[in-house]
C-alpha cells in the first residue's frame, strides 16, 4: 500500500515553487473545505430546497420592499371598485368588500405575518437553548427540574391557553405598547413561549454528548470558565440540530399566529395580517372567493417554503438524519 | 411494570395540579370582569350584583377560590356556567357527542390512511410513490388547517354542492335518510383532520420503517430465506410501530386542538365551538372546565403513551 502511494507521488512530483508556497501558507490541498462549504453543497442538491429559498427570499423582499414600490393604500377606500376580482387594471388582486386593494393589504399583511413568525421563533429558539444547555451541562437537580418544566409545558393546552392569555391580555398590554406593538408582543412573546420545549430537548441532548468530548475536557484543563465552554465552545458544536429547529419553527409560529388570527383573537381587524385578511374574505367565499384564497395561498406558499428549506437543510448539515 | 406505571402515574397528578392552578391564576389576574354582561343591563342595580358576585363567591380573593373550584371537581362538579346559566357539566356533555364524532372518525382513516402509505413509501424509498408522498405530506403539514376548510368548503359545498356548507346541529339520526344527511355534513369537517394529521402520521412512519430497514435482524430474516412479505410485514412492521403506536396516542390531544378550528369553520357545535364563545363572552367557569378537560386529555394520553411505550420495549422500563 505504501509503496504505491510513494509511486503515485513520485509519479507526480510537487515542484519545488508550489510545495514552498504551500509549507509558507501552511496548507496542504488546495483549497479548505468549510462546514458552510460542505452544507452549501449538499443543500445544492435538493431542487425543493432551492425553490422554496427562491420564493422565501422573494415573499420576503416583497413584503419588506414592496409596500415602497407600489404605493397604493391598504387602507384607502375606492367605493366604485368593491369586490373587484383578481386581474383588474389597477388592482391586481382585486379589492374587498371596501374598495380596499388586496394587493396593497397582501404586501403591508406579509410584513407582519413573517416578522412575527421569524420573532416567534427566536423567542423559542432562545429559552429552548438556554434551558436544553442548562439542564444538559450541569445535570443533577438543575437538570431534573428543568426537564419537569418542559414536561409540564407539553402537557399545556397549547391552542386553548393560546386564545386565552391572547383574548384576556389584549387590552391592557396594548394600552401600554400601542395598538399594533402591543398585539405584536403578545402574539410573539406567547407563540414563542409555548414552543420550546422540542429546542430544549434537542439542545439538552447534544450538550449531554458533547460535554463528556475531549476539546471539553481539554478547555477545562486551560481553565476556561464554565459560561463559556458553554457558549463558546460546546454549544457551536450543537448548532445544526438548532438552526432546523429554527426554520421550522418559523413555519409554526406563522401557521399559529394566522389560526389566532382566523379565529378573531389576534390583531385588531384594521391590522391586515394575512390571517386576517382570510378571516375577512371567508365571508365572501360566495361571490368574491379571491378575498380568503389570496392570502391563504400566501400563508400556505410560505410555509411550504419554510419547510422543503428546513428539510434541506436537514439533510444538508446532517446527512445521516432523515425525516 | 406496576412500578413503571405507578411512576408514571405519580408524575400525570401534580402535573394536571399546575396546569389547572395556572390556568385559573391567569384567568383570575386577568383584567375584565366576568359579570360585565350583567354590568350592561341597566334592570339589574350594583346591590344585585353583588349579591351576585357573594353568590358566585366571586368577592373572595383567588387562591380561596382554587381551591373551592378543586373541592367541586373532586365531586364532579364543573361549576356553574355565567352566560348559559346551566351547570357547566351539562354543557359539556352536550358537546361532547359531535366532537367526539368528528375527531374520532378522523384519527381512525388518519391512522389507517398513514401505516400503509409510510410502509410502502419506506419500502420503496425514492420511488416514484414515495416521492408523491412526501410531496404530498410536506402539502399537509403546510397549509393552515383553517385554510384547507375554506378551500374544501368553496369547491366542494359551494361550487359543487356535494356536501353542505354549514353542519346542522339539530339533525337526529332516526332513519337511513337522515343517517346519510349526518354522513354528508361530516365529510367535510373531518377531512380538514384527516389531512392534517395523515401528514405528520405518514412521516413518522416511513422514517421509522426506515430507521429498521437497514438492521442485522432484518438481514438475518431474509438470510433464512423469508418470503418478502413476511420480512416487512411481520418483522421490519411490527418493530416500526413501537415508536408509531406511542405518536399516535401523543397526536390525540394535538387533534382535539384542531377540532377548535374545525368546528368553527363548518359551525359543529362541539366542544371546540363552545370554547370560543365562552372566551368570547368571558364565561369564566367554562373556559376553565374546557381547559382543564383539555390539559387532562394530553396528560391522560402523554400517560397512555409511555405506558404503551413501556408495554411493547420493555427496554423503555428500566431507563
Amino acid at each position: 500500500m505504501s509503496e504505491a502511494n510513494q509511486a503515485l507521488d513520485a509519479s507526480v512530483p510537487p515542484s519545488a515553487a508550489v510545495r514552498l508556497e504551500q509549507l509558507r501558507s501552511g496548507l496542504t490541498s488546495a483549497k479548505p473545505r468549510s462546514l458552510a462549504g460542505d452544507t452549501w453543497r449538499r443543500f445544492r442538491r435538493h431542487p425543493l430546497a432551492i425553490i422554496g429559498s427562491i420564493i422565501l427570499i422573494f415573499l420576503i423582499t416583497a413584503s419588506a420592499i414592496g409596500p415602497r414600490i407600489y404605493t397604493k393604500s391598504h387602507e384607502e377606500l375606492d367605493f366604485l371598485n368593491i369586490l373587484v376580482p383578481p386581474g383588474t387594471p389597477g388592482h391586481l388582486f382585486g379589492t374587498d368588500d371596501l374598495g380596499r386593494d388586496l394587493l396593497a393589504r397582501c404586501l403591508f399583511g406579509g410584513g407582519i405575518s413573517l416578522s412575527v413568525g421569524v420573532a416567534a421563533m427566536f423567542v423559542s429558539i432562545l429559552l429552548g437553548t438556554l434551558i436544553g444547555s442548562v439542564a444538559g451541562f450541569f445535570g443533577g437537580r438543575i437538570d431534573q427540574f428543568l426537564m419537569r418544566l418542559t414536561d409540564l409545558f407539553l402537557a399545556l393546552p397549547v391552542v386553548p391557553l393560546l386564545l386565552l392569555t391572547v383574548y384576556l391580555f389584549r387590552d391592557p398590554v396594548t394600552k401600554a405598547f400601542g395598538q399594533i406593538n402591543g398585539i405584536f408582543l403578545i402574539v410573539v412573546v406567547m407563540v414563542g413561549g409555548l414552543a420550546w420545549m422540542q429546542t430544549a430537548r434537542i439542545v439538552r441532548a447534544s450538550f449531554l454528548s458533547l460535554k463528556e468530548k475531549e476539546f471539553v475536557e481539554a478547555a477545562t484543563a486551560l481553565g476556561v470558565g464554565r459560561w463559556a465552554i458553554m457558549f463558546r465552545h460546546i454549544l457551536p458544536n450543537a448548532l445544526s440540530p438548532i438552526i432546523v429547529a429554527a426554520t421550522l419553527g418559523v413555519g409554526t409560529a406563522i401557521i399559529t399566529e394566522s389560526t389566532l388570527s382566523f379565529l378573531g383573537v389576534g390583531f385588531p381587524p384594521d391590522t391586515p395580517t394575512w390571517g386576517r385578511l382570510v378571516t375577512d374574505g371567508s365571508q365572501f367565499l360566495q361571490s368574491a372567493p379571491h378575498l380568503a384564497l389570496i392570502p391563504g395561498a400566501l400563508i400556505f406558499l410560505s410555509v411550504l417554503s419554510i419547510n422543503f428549506l428546513g428539510d434541506g437543510l436537514r439533510d444538508a448539515l446532517d446527512p445521516r438524519s432523515r425525516l | 411494570m406496576t412500578q413503571y406505571i405507578l411512576r408514571r402515574v405519580l408524575i400525570a397528578i401534580p402535573t394536571l395540579l399546575v396546569i389547572s392552578f395556572v390556568v385559573f391564576a391567569i384567568l383570575a389576574l386577568a383584567p375584565g370582569d366576568p359579570l360585565a354582561q350583567f354590568a350592561l343591563n341597566p334592570a339589574i342595580p350594583e346591590s344585585t350584583r353583588e349579591r351576585i358576585r357573594e353568590q358566585f363567591g366571586l368577592n373572595q380573593p383567588w387562591p380561596v377560590r382554587y381551591v373551592k373550584w378543586l373541592q367541586q371537581l373532586a365531586q364532579g362538579n364543573f361549576g356553574f356556567s355565567f352566560s348559559s346559566k346551566s351547570n357547566v357539566s351539562d354543557l359539556i356533555w352536550q358537546r361532547l357527542p359531535q366532537t367526539l364524532q368528528v375527531v374520532g372518525l378522523a384519527y381512525l382513516i388518519a391512522v389507517l390512511l398513514a401505516i400503509p402509505i409510510g410502509i410502502i413509501s419506506a419500502v420503496k424509498q425514492y420511488s416514484l410513490f414515495d416521492q408523491v408522498a412526501t410531496f404530498f405530506s410536506f402539502i399537509g403539514f403546510s397549509v393552515p388547517s383553517f385554510f384547507t376548510g375554506l378551500l374544501l368548503m368553496l369547491v366542494f359545498a359551494i361550487n359543487l354542492k356535494w356536501f353542505p356548507i354549514v353542519y346542522s346541529s339539530t339533525l337526529e339520526v332516526k332513519d337511513w335518510s337522515s343517517f346519510w344527511q349526518q354522513v354528508r355534513q361530516m365529510v367535510l369537517p373531518v377531512t380538514v383532520l384527516v389531512v392534517q394529521q395523515t401528514a405528520a402520521l405518514t412521516r413518522f412512519m416511513r422514517s421509522s420503517m426506515l430507521d429498521n430497514i437497514p438492521l442485522d435482524y432484518v438481514r438475518t430474516a431474509r438470510a433464512k430465506g423469508l418470503a418478502d412479505r413476511v420480512v416487512v410485514l411481520r418483522h421490519i412492521l411490527m418493530n416500526s410501530l413501537i415508536p408509531v403506536v406511542t405518536l399516535i396516542a401523543l397526536g390525540i390531544p394535538t387533534i382535539f386542538a384542531g377540532a377548535i378550528i374545525t368546528e368553527n369553520i363548518f359551525r359543529v357545535n362541539g366542544l371546540g365551538q363552545l370554547l370560543i364563545t365562552s372566551i368570547q363572552s368571558s364565561d369564566t367557569p367554562v373556559v376553565m372546565a374546557l381547559a382543564f378537560i383539555f390539559a387532562v386529555l394530553t396528560v391522560t394520553f402523554n400517560l397512555i403513551a409511555d405506558i404503551l411505550y413501556g408495554v411493547l420495549d420493555p427496554r423503555v422500563r428500566y431507563t
